[in-house]
């Protein structure tokens, strides 16, 4: 594991490595990086399933993560790969060429977060939000709470408690 | 004065036979469900049902044939029978039959399943087409084994007439055709577990097949003259493998015991063995109840 | 056929954007037998455009009796929308038996007369919905599972989740929780039924009466509209 972290770090600059447990690793890497990356890993490492990929809103920071996390039937280890850009680009290479079935997750990617993989197949077919015209509902400068209301008809006379206080004041009212 | 009464008499059975058929349902339906530890359906839900289906206030047609579908599929139903003779010994409880009858009713069998494959066939769900060539094609398949066993009874008692091959039987259980043909009478058997529609030859009318095979698109009353259809023709089919192979009956509660009992054996099948995909049931049906057919026939001839 | 006639008639052809549609149900061209070009608008051609009318009950005795078969025999559709749809299948096992109430499930919408709004609706499950209720036959009965069908339950504020069903389709019988046990929607039924014979259960009327009002709620969702305006 750690030799093989070694070579990446040598050969395609891994930066800012988190090893979790011992069987998974979590590390960055460019954007420009990753293709190469990820190849390798699956033709030379053994790391031949993709389980995952996933994406993060930082907003303060103002850029999107996206995490590839791949697998080692063989070894059952984990490795976890994180690559960072702008919100106002948001493109990645796709790797349905690799995996079929991360065209599935890049598709519903594209259109929870509307960060584009060019060639994906069906990437801007709708997946579960048929005719959305609203910003993508999972980037964090979307209101929530407030589409459902212009939308949805909210019933007058819901209550809603924050559940901390809620049960503190249930459990124990006269503190 | 002769016909009026005749007619009155055909009527009064045809009643007689749609109860009883509703009746034995939900009886079936009531030991399905006490074999399953549940308690199971009123007796009387069949009735509520086709009540319920004859009281829906709209329906929605596609055209001339998705009518008469429905109306074919009863006629084969009633069409059977009008030919069978239900009591032996009993001019009044014969309904029409005459010497060629077998040969008709064999024909009636069919015909409501043609009507159905041309109502479906205009209906507007998409897959009713598959649904209903496979539900023929394992129909035909079903038709065979009885076919022989027909022909191999008709050399046997040199006859084509039910009431006939019923009075031959007559005077004990040696001389019913259960034990005097015993081959012809177990092809006859196994279709009849095809045209019973329970497992394991369900499957075309299962209702996870796509979705529940032709009568998808039927609704309200059309469902409702299916429903009466399927309790006449079970009861009346019964009653055409008692007359044939059982020694008939002398009076109306062996008659009711006795097309029980042979429903009851479709029940019994259909409660112990799991389905047949259509590809599998054809070939089956095609092999063994064939080959028993054949021999029944063949051991006649020699 | 007068022009003017003609002219209103193409206004009240039904406005669909057509890059929601699926390509079989957009305006084409298709060659005939002897070489001729027809040309096809499937919404309008391939399905009823004619509005739903309302079925009138009948009066009296008859009708009591017709109600008291239909409370008897209620034939659910067998379309399980959200998590509540794994409470279903427990009803018909020994230990609940829905079978002795005389609740069966049907396979397809035209032979059910229930249908079970099995929790949290989506807005692509809606549309789904919709085409199933309005191809069920009148008299149709709705029964509303758990807190998200009343006022949206824990998802309240979700992006995609509906809050009210009443505002979509007419509901008849609530039952709240989250989940409901088998129990409760067994108590459901027997609410249902009560409702029936007292004849107060005519939602599938009240539907087509007030179908505007309902089709502006849907239309106000459902965005890619892509069938027909009445789904029969």
């Amino acid at each position: 594991m750690s030799e093989l972290l070694k070579q990446l770090k040598d050969q395609y600059k891994i930066f800012d490595i988190t090893e979790v447990k011992s069987f998974q690793t979590f590390f960055s890497v460019d954007t420009a990086k990753l293709l190469p990356l990820v190849t390798s890993l699956k033709e030379n490492s053994g790391y031949t399933v993709l389980v995952f990929i996933t994406a993060v809103d930082w907003l303060e920071e103002d850029k999107f993560q996206l995490t590839y996390i791949v697998n080692n039937p063989e070894e059952k280890v984990d490795l976890g790969i994180r690559v960072f850009f702008k919100r106002d680009e948001p493109t990645m290479e796709s790797i349905h060429h690799l995996w079929v079935h991360a065209a599935t997750f890049q598709r519903e990617i594209k259109e929870m977060y509307g960060i584009d993989f060019p060639g994906s197949p069906r990437v801007d077919e709708p997946f579960l939000l048929e005719g959305w015209d609203d910003i993508p509902p999972m980037r964090r400068d979307f209101d929530t709470k407030k589409y459902s209301e212009e939308t949805f008809f909210p019933r007058e006379g819901r209550e809603s408690n924050d559940p901390a206080t809620f049960m503190k004041l249930k459990l124990y009212p006269d503190e | 004065m002769e016909l009026v009464k005749k007619i009155g008499f055909v009527l009064l059975g045809l009643f007689i036979i749609l109860n009883w058929g509703l009746i034995m349902s939900g009886i079936i339906r009531k030991i399905i469900a006490r074999l399953g530890m549940r308690r199971g359906i009123k007796v009387f839900q069949p009735y509520i049902n086709l009540i319920k289906n004859y009281s829906i206030r709209s329906q929605i047609s596609h055209g001339v044939m998705f009518y008469l579908g429905p109306v074919f599929r009863l006629s084969g139903g009633i069409g059977i029978f009008l030919f069978m003779p239900l009591i032996h010994g009993s001019e009044l409880w014969s309904n029409f039959s005459f010497t060629g009858d077998l040969i008709l009713i064999a024909y009636f069998a069919f015909f409501g399943m043609l009507g159905m494959a041309l109502g479906a066939g205009e209906g507007g769900h998409p897959y009713s087409a598959i649904g209903i060539s496979r539900g023929l094609a394992q129909f035909t398949a079903i038709e065979l084994p009885l076919t022989l066993a027909i022909i191999s009874i008709a050399i046997q008692y040199n006859t084509l007439s039910i009431s006939e091959i019923v009075a031959a039987q007559q005077g004990g259980i040696q001389n019913w055709t259960l034990v005097t043909n015993p081959f012809a009478t177990v092809a006859a058997m196994i279709s009849f577990l095809g045209a019973m529609g329970h497992s394991p030859f369900s499957v075309v009318m299962a209702p996870q097949e796509i979705p529940i095979g032709p009568p998808t698109e039927y609704h309200g009353t059309f469902l409702g003259i299916l429903q009466t259809n399927r309790a006449i023709l079970h009861v009346i089919e019964a009653v055409l493998y008692m007359n044939l192979f059982f020694g008939g009956a002398t009076n109306w509660g062996i008659l009711i015991l006795k097309s029980f009992l042979v429903y009851f054996w479709s029940v019994f099948v259909g409660m112990v063995f799991p389905r047949f995909r259509v590809d599998q049931s054809i070939p089956w049906l095609l092999k063994l109840p064939v080959l028993i057919g054949i021999i029944a026939i063949a051991l006649l001839i020699i | 056929m007068s022009l003017s006639n003609k002219n209103e008639q193409e206004k009240n052809i039904r406005v669909t954007e057509d890059k929601f549609l699926a390509p079989e149900n957009r305006k084409h061209t298709v060659i005939g037998p002897g070489g001729e070009e027809i040309f096809v608008d499937p919404l309008n051609d391939y399905f009823c455009t004619e509005k739903p009318k309302v079925e009138k009950p009948y009066k009296g005795i008859l009708e009591k009796f017709y109600n008291w078969a239909r409370a008897e025999s209620l034939w659910v559709l067998g379309y399980g929308t959200g998590c509540g749809s794994i409470e279903l299948p427990p009803l018909f096992s020994p230990r609940f038996d829905a079978y002795r109430f005389g609740v069966a499930m049907r396979p397809t919408p035209r032979q059910s007369g229930v249908f079970i709004i099995s929790g949290y609706l989506a807005v692509k499950t809606l549309k789904r919905v919709i085409r199933s209720y309005e191809q069920m036959q009148n008299p149709k009965y709705v029964i509303a599972l758990g807190s998200c069908t009343i006022n949206g339950g824990m998802y309240w504020d979700s992006y995609n989740t509906i809050n009210r069903l009443d505002h979509y389709i007419p509901v008849d019988v609530y039952i709240a929780g989250c989940m409901p046990r088998p129990e409760a929607i067994l108590s459901g039924f027997n609410r249902l039924k009560e409702k029936i014979k007292e004849g107060r259960a005519e939602g599938a009327n009240e539907y087509i009466e007030k179908l505007e009002w309902y089709k502006a709620n849907q239309k106000k969702i459902i965005k890619d509209w892509n069938m027909p305006d009445y789904n029969w």
